[in-house]
C-alpha cells in the first residue's frame, strides 16, 4: 500500500519550489475580475492570514457555531417576518381566515400575526423557525459557555471574549423576551404584565421606570411598538457588533484546543479554513439552518391563535415563559413574600430579589469568575490549552453547583406543572425548592469535587500502573491479579498536560510588606488552599520513573515496542 | 514571601516553554492514518457518488418547493397518527428544510471523506504586541501629547472634559418625555385609582349583563368589570379593564369571617375581590370553592376569601384589595365605592398601611 502522507508532502514541496506553476482553468476566468478587486481592495494582501489558517476540531468546538448560524437564520427569518407584521396595538377588527377569531377585536400586531399563520404563504414555517431558532440561539450560547467555563478556556488572554460572550448571553435572552412580547397574545401579554410588576418593584425608581417604558400605565399603547424597535434593531445591531468583535478575538488568539500528542501551548494543530472548514463550517451552517427549518414544518411552537388576543383579566394556567426565563420565574415562585412597608413606601423584595436581583447575580457571577480565578491561582500566563474538567476539581464544582442551582430555579418556574405531572402538593414542591436551591448547589459542588479527585485519581493508576487489560492472573500462592498493560506515549502525554496549581501555606516571610498587602496575600494563599488543597497533582517524571523500575517495564510505550512489552511481561509472571 | 506550598510543589509555574514542563516529553503529533477513501479508490469513488447525490437532490427539493408554493392549497390538511399539520405549511418546511440540510450534509460528507484530512500546525503568538511595537507607541504617544499642546495649555483639557461631560447631558434629558411622570397628583389619577365609583354596576365579564345577588350560588364564581368599562376603546379599555377586573363570589356566611368595618361592604356572603394578583399584576382565576382559597395561576400566590383576601400561600406580600358593594334600587348589584387601597403590583411609593391584614378588624 502506498504511504499518501508522504507522497502530498512531496508535492508541497515541489510547488514551493516552482512557484510559476501552470494554473488551472477556474483560475484563467477569474484571474480578470480578481486582478480589478485586487488593484482596487489587496485582497491577496487581505486574505492571506486567513487562506490557510489552522482550527483545531472538536465536537465541543461546534456549540458556538451553532449560535452563530441560529442567530443568521433568526436575522432572515426575522426580515421575512417584519415585512408583514405590524407592530402597533390600534384595536382593529379581525378579518382574516381564522374562522374561529374572526369578528373578534384585536391589536394590529395580534392580527397580523395570524395573517402571517395564515394567510401568507410559508408565513408559518417562517414564524416557527424564527420562534425556534430564539430557543436554540440563547440553548447554545449557554452549553457553549458551560464548554468553555469547564474547560478553562476563558483564562489570558480570553477574558475580553468571555465577557463579551455574557453581554451577548444576555442580550440574547433579552431579545427572546421581546420577541414573544410582540405578537400581543394572552400569553405574551402576560409575560408583559409580569415585567411590569417586575419593573414597578425596583426600589425608589421602579413606578418612574414603569410610566417611561410603558409611556405610562400598562398596558397603554406604546410597549409594542418600543419593544419592536429594540427586538428589531437596538438588540441585533448590538449583537452583530458584539459577534464581529468575539470573532475577530477567535482569530486573533487562535483557537484553544485540547491536550493530546503534539499539541502544546505554542501551536494549534487542526485544520486549514481553505478547504476543510470551508466545507465543514458552511456545511454545518446549512445543516442548522435546515434542521430548523424541519422544527419549523413538524414541531409546533407558539401557536398564538389557540391562545387568543391579549386580554387584562384574562390568563391561563400553566402559563410558562420561554425556556430561557424559566430560572427567573421560577425565582419569582418560590420567593417568599417579604415586602416593606416603610413609611409610606413599599419596598418589594419578594419581585425585586428574584426577578432582577437573581439575573444580575447569575450574570455578574459569570462575569467575575475568570478574575477571581486569576487572582486565586495569581497567574500571568497565556493559557491555550484546554484543561480536561477534571483537573480543576473545584473550577467544575463551582460550574456544577451554578448548573445545580440554575436547576432548582428553572424546577421553580414549573412548579405547577411538577405538582399536577408527579401528583404532589403545589405548596411541598415550592417549600422544599426554597431549601433545595440552596442545598443542592452545595451537595453538587461537593459529590463533583470528589468525583473529579477520583477521575485524577484514575488518570495517575494508568500513568503509574498501566491500563487495566481484564486479564486475570493467578499465582502460585492462589493470589489474583489483574495485569495492566502500558499506555501509550500520547496517552501519557495527554494526562500529564495540566499544569499543578499549588495550595500555599500562609507567608511567614513578611518583613517589608505593609498590613494591608499581608492581609491580601494571606487571603488569597487561603483561597488557593481551599482551591487546590486536595487536588491531585500529576506523577511527576521521577515517580513515572519509579513506577516504571517497580514494574520491570516501562508504563508508557512508543508504536512497535508491544512484542518487546509483552515478552517482558511474560518473564515478570513467570517469576 | 516564601513559596512554602501545602504539598510541597515549587511555586507556581508559569508555563510558556514547553519541553521542561512536562513530566513525559511530547511524543509529537501521532502519525496520520489514511481514510479508506485515501487508499480505496473504489471507496473515494463512492463517496464522490454520494456527495454528488446530496448536492443533486437540492434542485429537485428547491423546484418541489416552487411548486408545493403555487400548488398546494392553505387549507388542506395531513392527518396521519401524531401528525396533524397543515399540508402547505408542512410540505413547504420539508422541501426547503431537507433541501438545506442535504446541501450541509454534502458538504460535510467531501469534507470529512475527500478532502486532505492531514492535521496542520500554526504557531501561536503572544497576545501582547511586540516591545519594538509598544516603544514606538510610547515614543510617538509621547510626541502626540506635546504636538497637541494639552500638557501646556492645561485650561483646554478641563474645558474639553466639563464639555465632553456635558454634551451627553441632551441626549439624556431628551428621553424625559418617554412617560408622563408618575407624580403624585399623576399617580392618583392613573395606577392609585380605577374607574369604579359609587352606584357602578357590576356586570359580568364577557356579556356586561348586569347581576342580582339571587343569580349567585353558594360556592360560584363570577368574572366581572364595572359597565362603565364598555363605553371605553382601545388603549384605554385595556388599561382600565387591567385594573378593574373583580371577582364576585357567594360563600356561606357561617364558614367565612368579615370583619366588623367591612360588615356593609359585602351582601350576605357575597363579596367582591379585584382579580388583580398583588404579586405582579397577573388576573387571578383559580377557585377553591371548598377552602375560598383563590390561586393566581401565574406564580400561586393564594388568597382567602373568606378572610378578606389575605394571603395564605405564595409569593404575593398584601391582601387582594375588596371592593364594597351593595344593591341598587333595581336588586343589582353596585360599588359602594372605588377600591381603598391601590389594586395589583407593589410599587416604590405605594403607601401600604391601609392594606388589610390578618386580624385586623
Amino acid at each position: 500500500m502506498a504511504e499518501p502522507a508522504a507522497t502530498v508532502n512531496d508535492e508541497t514541496a515541489v510547488q514551493a519550489q516552482t512557484p510559476k506553476k501552470e494554473l488551472g482553468p477556474v483560475f484563467k476566468a477569474a484571474a480578470g475580475p480578481t486582478k480589478w478587486l485586487d488593484d482596487r481592495l489587496g485582497i491577496a494582501g487581505l486574505g492571506r492570514p486567513f487562506l490557510r489558517k489552522v482550527f483545531p476540531d472538536h465536537w465541543s468546538f461546534l456549540l458556538g457555531e451553532i449560535a452563530l448560524y441560529s442567530f443568521i437564520v433568526l436575522i432572515l427569518s426575522g426580515i421575512f417576518l417584519t415585512i408583514w407584521f405590524k407592530p402597533s396595538m390600534a384595536e382593529i377588527e379581525y378579518e382574516g381566515s381564522y374562522e374561529l377569531l374572526r369578528g373578534l377585536h384585536m391589536s394590529e400586531a395580534y392580527a397580523s400575526t395570524l395573517d402571517i399563520s395564515f394567510d401568507i404563504r410559508g408565513g408559518l414555517l417562517l414564524r416557527q423557525m424564527h420562534h425556534w431558532a430564539a430557543a436554540v440561539f440563547v440553548a447554545a450560547m449557554l452549553t457553549h459557555s458551560l464548554r468553555i467555563f469547564f474547560t478553562g478556556a476563558f483564562r489570558k488572554p480570553r477574558e475580553i471574549n468571555w465577557l463579551i460572550g455574557v453581554a451577548m448571553l444576555t442580550l440574547g435572552i433579552i431579545n427572546g423576551f421581546t420577541g414573544y412580547s410582540l405578537p400581543d397574545d394572552l400569553l405574551s401579554g402576560t409575560g408583559l404584565r409580569f415585567v411590569d410588576g417586575l419593573i414597578r418593584a425596583i426600589p425608589v425608581i421602579g413606578t418612574w421606570a414603569e410610566f417611561f417604558v410603558f409611556a405610562g400605565e400598562f398596558p397603554g399603547e406604546l410597549i409594542i411598538p418600543r419593544l419592536y424597535m429594540v427586538h428589531i434593531l437596538l438588540v441585533p445591531a448590538l449583537l452583530l457588533g458584539l459577534i464581529a468583535v468575539h470573532l475577530a478575538l477567535v482569530v486573533y488568539h487562535k483557537h484553544t484546543q485540547y491536550p493530546g500528542a503534539g499539541r502544546v501551548q505554542g501551536n494549534v494543530v487542526g485544520y486549514p479554513v481553505f478547504p476543510v472548514y470551508a466545507a465543514k463550517a458552511g456545511g454545518f451552517f446549512l445543516i442548522v439552518f435546515g434542521v430548523l427549518t424541519l422544527m419549523g414544518a413538524v414541531m409546533q411552537i407558539n401557536p398564538v391563535w389557540v391562545f387568543g388576543p391579549y386580554n387584562p383579566a384574562e390568563v391561563t394556567a400553566g402559563s410558562q415563559p420561554d425556556w430561557y426565563m424559566g430560572f427567573v420565574e421560577g425565582g419569582i415562585r418560590i420567593m417568599p413574600n417579604w415586602e416593606w412597608h416603610i413609611g409610606s413606601t413599599t419596598w418589594s423584595w419578594n419581585v425585586a430579589i428574584p426577578g432582577l436581583g437573581l439575573m444580575g447575580l447569575f450574570f455578574g457571577l459569570m462575569a467575575i469568575y475568570p478574575f477571581v480565578e486569576a487572582w486565586v491561582t495569581g497567574d500571568k500566563s497565556e493559557h491555550h490549552l484546554l484543561d480536561r474538567p477534571r483537573n480543576n476539581p473545584t473550577r467544575t464544582a463551582f460550574g456544577v453547583a451554578a448548573m445545580t442551582g440554575y436547576a432548582m430555579l428553572w424546577i421553580g418556574g414549573g412548579n405547577d406543572l411538577v405538582a399536577t405531572q408527579f401528583d404532589v402538593s403545589l405548596n411541598a414542591v415550592t417549600y422544599f425548592l426554597r431549601v433545595a436551591v440552596f442545598v443542592a448547589p452545595v451537595i453538587a459542588f461537593l459529590v463533583t469535587k470528589r468525583i473529579c479527585i477520583g477521575l485524577q485519581h484514575a488518570d495517575r493508576d494508568r500513568m503509574l500502573h498501566g491500563a487495566e487489560s481484564g486479564v486475570i492472573d493467578r499465582a502460585p500462592s492462589g493470589k489474583y491479579s489483574e495485569r495492566h498493560r502500558p499506555i501509550s506515549a500520547a496517552q501519557a502525554f495527554t494526562l500529564t498536560q495540566h499544569e499543578d496549581i499549588p495550595a500555599l501555606l500562609p507567608a511567614t516571610d513578611t518583613d517589608g510588606y505593609s498590613e494591608k498587602e499581608i492581609r491580601r496575600e494571606q487571603l488569597r494563599r487561603k483561597a488557593t488552599r481551599f482551591f487546590f488543597i486536595d487536588t491531585l497533582r500529576r506523577p511527576t517524571r521521577a515517580e513515572i520513573e519509579e513506577a516504571e523500575h517497580h514494574h520491570l517495564h516501562p508504563m508508557i510505550i512508543g508504536d512497535g515496542e508491544h512484542h518487546a512489552i509483552e515478552a517482558e511481561e511474560e518473564h515478570h509472571l513467570a517469576k | 514571601m516564601s513559596d512554602d506550598t501545602a504539598h510541597g510543589q515549587p511555586g507556581t509555574e508559569v508555563a510558556t516553554v514547553d519541553e521542561e514542563r512536562y513530566p513525559v516529553p511530547d511524543p509529537g503529533l501521532e502519525e496520520h492514518l489514511p481514510r479508506l477513501t485515501d487508499v480505496d479508490e473504489k471507496a473515494a469513488d463512492r463517496a464522490t457518488r454520494q456527495v454528488a447525490t446530496f448536492f443533486g437532490l437540492v434542485p429537485i427539493l428547491s423546484i418541489g418547493f416552487v411548486v408545493v408554493y403555487f400548488a398546494v392549497p392553505g387549507d388542506a390538511w395531513v392527518d396521519f397518527g401524531p401528525l396533524q399539520a397543515n399540508s402547505r405549511n408542512l410540505l413547504l418546511g420539508l422541501t426547503f428544510g431537507l433541501a438545506l440540510l442535504f446541501l450541509g450534509i454534502g458538504a460535510v460528507h467531501w469534507a470529512r471523506k475527500l478532502m486532505d484530512d492531514e492535521e496542520k500546525i500554526d504557531y501561536r503568538h503572544s497576545a501582547a504586541s511586540s516591545e519594538a511595537d509598544k516603544n514606538y507607541m510610547l515614543t510617538e504617544l509621547d510626541k502626540v501629547v506635546d504636538e497637541s499642546k494639552i500638557t501646556r495649555r492645561k485650561i483646554i483639557g478641563r474645558t474639553l472634559l466639563a464639555a465632553l461631560a456635558t454634551i451627553l447631558l441632551p441626549m439624556i434629558v431628551g428621553l424625559a418625555d418617554l412617560g408622563p411622570w408618575p407624580t403624585k397628583k399623576k399617580r392618583a389619577e392613573t395606577i392609585e385609582k380605577t374607574i369604579w365609583a359609587p352606584g357602578v354596576r357590576v356586570v359580568q365579564d364577557i356579556t356586561f349583563t348586569p347581576i342580582k345577588p339571587e343569580d349567585i350560588e353558594i360556592g360560584q364564581l363570577i368574572n366581572g368589570e364595572p359597565a362603565n368599562l364598555q363605553e371605553l376603546e382601545g388603549a384605554e379599555f385595556q388599561i382600565e379593564k387591567a385594573k378593574a377586573a373583580v371577582i364576585v363570589v357567594r360563600m356561606d356566611p357561617n364558614t367565612i369571617t368579615i370583619p366588623p368595618s367591612r360588615q356593609d361592604w359585602a351582601i350576605g356572603g357575597i363579596l367582591c375581590y379585584s382579580k388583580i394578583c398583588t404579586h405582579v399584576g397577573c388576573p387571578i382565576s383559580l377557585w377553591e370553592q371548598q377552602t375560598h382559597h383563590l390561586l393566581c395561576p401565574c406564580h400561586q400566590s393564594t388568597f382567602d376569601l373568606g378572610n378578606s383576601g389575605v394571603v395564605v400561600f405564595g409569593p404575593a406580600a398584601r391582601a387582594l384589595p375588596q371592593l364594597p358593594i351593595t344593591t341598587d334600587a333595581e336588586g343589582y348589584i353596585i360599588a359602594r365605592s372605588d377600591f381603598t387601597v391601590p389594586v395589583g403590583p407593589s410599587y416604590f411609593e405605594r403607601d401600604s398601611r391601609n392594606d388589610f391584614k390578618e386580624g385586623d378588624n
